[in-house]
């Protein structure tokens, strides 16, 4: 066990590795610098040093050797359109914001997602069923901001019972939550499904009920239990769906969380705070990858040997 | 238990008169792969009403310019914001545009950018995944582990990089678009293709000395092509999507380029006001999405269960 997460945290520091590279080279490949943003003509000792105060006056291999050193103690450097602020400042105040949502998010999601997935695989009405299923291939494919959008009119402006900006009370998660969670839910009952009833046909679980134990108990004890392992695997690749759409709820609905400093930081060229974000947001899906990959092979001990 | 056995004697049957024996007699039209699938796919309502609206919309999409009766950018100012009408179906935006006509224009570059994608993605998955297939072994290694680092990042990260450093134009959007997308569509291949090239008609054609490149196109791709095409339909959405929700945010394409995208960021600014000229984009690409959503199901059921 205890290899087969070390094998897969190598994996995953090589990973953030290549992306920093990547993004460090990305980012001086761009055209124009940060300063020749400025509307107001710089003059050569100005602008001279400025460069110096960035370090950017030395050569780029140098630069990027100090850059992941400084990466590694956790200092990205300064914002470039925030004087003053430290990146890793930035982030550690914004990222409860993103956080608290999103955990909400994941939890709507784990929740109702496992719930429908339960019913409708045991569920003998077919009403039932079909709604659950329309339900599930809507949220497959529409995508989560169309219907934040549409809440926002319903919801927001034609009834008022939600406020569509902030996120100040409970009231104002609902929307932002359900529209984040939306895809996941879908995903998850879909999932939950298929290896429910696949499990439920099993023998062990004819073995259970023969033996007298209560329906209740082979669902939960003997099914669900044995069921869950694609829920599992699929949380990883769900978390890096929860921070792209973090990107457009928290834009749509006023969220100072930091998706919304993401995309400010693009449309400002903020280049540092791009490449603290891009580094930050790509660590935090690695590790909920390795998390729910180690979670999966506790569970089932088959994954570890390879598929 | 009773041992019976059973003599068979010429008296327990019976000769057939010439007059019925009839065995050149097709009691079935003989159809084609093509055409039994297409049969098949007509028999699933909900994913011919998908089919039909995509034609309608792409045909629509395709004349627009010769159609309408106004242009793109032509505007009226005594019709602002204009509520739908018999002149203007969808009514007109802000600066007294018809909007039925803007969401046509927009869905042309929106569906060609989703359909553009897929085909490239299409060429590099079949190449990447056909050869780590194929040939399996240490290269198939080292292949799929390039393509599990580039996917442990979210595509995300690598789209906003992408579009920083070349621009915020349709070609830029295109590359961030398949630099993700393709990894699906190979392990696609590379899943069929490593299961197609284990039969025996495989094995057959490299005794009659065919080449290698031989085998991978002419046999094992043709026979994939079921899942490659479902695959390619569930491209389309997914890119179309990126697409929207980047442009949506103010980080996709320029303002200037029509397409769902920054329609509705156009529209963003009047969403309290006026909340009908978003809905119509919303709908629209809703449906779209939906749509093709239906005819890959469809497709997967038609050409899937030949095997």
């Amino acid at each position: 066990m205890l290899k087969y997460i070390i094998k897969k945290l190598l994996i995953g520091c090589l990973t953030l590795f290549v992306l920093a590279t990547i993004t460090f080279f990305g980012m001086k490949a761009m055209p124009g610098n940060p300063f020749s943003q400025d509307n107001r003509a710089l003059s050569q000792e100005a602008y001279e040093a400025l460069e110096a105060k960035y370090g950017l006056d030395k050569p780029v291999t140098e630069q990027y050797v100090i850059y992941m050193t400084n990466a590694l103690h956790g200092d990205f450097g300064e914002s470039i359109s925030k004087k003053g602020q430290q990146v890793a400042d930035i982030i550690i105040s914004r990222f409860p914001v993103t956080a608290k949502l999103g955990l909400v998010a994941f939890a709507i999601a784990l929740v109702v997602g496992l719930v429908f997935g339960i019913i409708s695989a045991l569920t003998k009405r077919r009403v039932t069923n079909n709604v659950i299923t329309m339900i599930a291939t809507m949220g497959v494919s529409i995508p989560g901001f169309l219907l934040a959008i549409l809440m926002m009119i319903l919801f927001g402006v034609k009834l008022g019972w939600l406020p569509v900006v902030g996120l100040d009370s409970w009231k104002h998660y609902i929307m932002p939550a359900l529209a984040l969670s939306f895809s996941s839910i879908s995903m998850i009952t879909r999932l939950t499904r298929s290896s429910l009833k696949d499990v439920m046909n099993k023998d062990y679980i004819t073995l259970a009920r023969s033996k007298g134990t209560k329906e209740v108990m082979v669902t939960v004890k003997h099914g669900l239990k044995n069921a869950l392992l694609p829920v599992i695997t699929y949380c990883g690749p769900m978390f890096a769906g929860l921070i792209t759409g973090s990107l457009v709820i928290e834009t749509l609905f006023s969220i100072p969380g930091i998706g919304r400093e993401f995309t400010s930081s693009i449309t400002n060229r903020d280049y540092t705070l791009v490449m603290g974000l891009t580094l930050f947001f790509g660590a935090i899906v690695i590790i909920m990858n390795i998390i729910s990959d180690v979670v999966a092979a506790i569970i089932d001990p088959r994954i570890k040997l390879g598929k | 238990m009773e041992n019976r056995e059973i003599v068979y004697t010429d008296d327990l049957f019976e000769k057939l008169d010439d007059s019925e024996k009839n065995s050149e007699f097709i009691a079935v039209e003989s159809k084609t792969f093509l055409k039994d699938a297409w049969d098949r796919f007509k028999k699933n309502k909900i994913a011919l009403a998908g089919l039909i609206f995509l034609v309608v919309m792409v045909i629509l999409v395709i004349f627009v310019p010769l159609l309408s009766p106004y242009s793109y950018e032509e505007q009226n100012m005594s019709l602002r914001n204009a509520m739908p009408s018999l002149a203007h179906p969808f009514g007109t935006d802000q600066l007294g545009r018809d909007i039925l006509v803007r969401v046509m224009y927009g869905g042309r570059i929106s569906l060609a950018i989703g359909f553009a994608t897929a085909l490239i993605n299409l060429v590099i998955g079949i190449v990447y995944g056909g050869v780590s297939g194929y040939v399996g072994g240490k290269v198939d290694m080292v292949m799929m582990g390039i393509i599990d680092i580039i996917y442990a990042v979210p595509t995300l990260l690598y789209v906003v990089l992408i579009l920083m450093i070349f621009g915020n134009s349709i070609p830029s959007m295109m590359l961030a678009i398949c630099l993700t997308s393709w990894i699906q569509m190979a392990r696609q291949v590379r899943t069929q293709v490593m299961s197609l090239k284990e039969m025996e008609f495989s094995l057959a054609a490299k005794v009659l000395g065919a080449s290698n490149l031989r085998i991978l196109i002419k046999h094992l791709i043709i026979n994939a092509l079921g899942p490659i095409i479902v695959c390619l339909t569930m491209m389309v959405p997914s890119a179309i999507f990126t697409e929207s929700f980047l442009s949506f945010v103010g980080i996709g394409l320029d303002l200037s380029i029509p397409s769902w995208g920054t329609l509705a960021n156009d529209c963003r600014n009047v969403i309290f006001t006026y909340p009908i000229q978003i809905v119509w984009i919303v709908v629209i690409m809703c449906l779209t999405i939906l749509s093709l959503n239906f005819v890959g199901d469809g497709l997967g059921e038609a050409l899937e269960n030949k095997r």
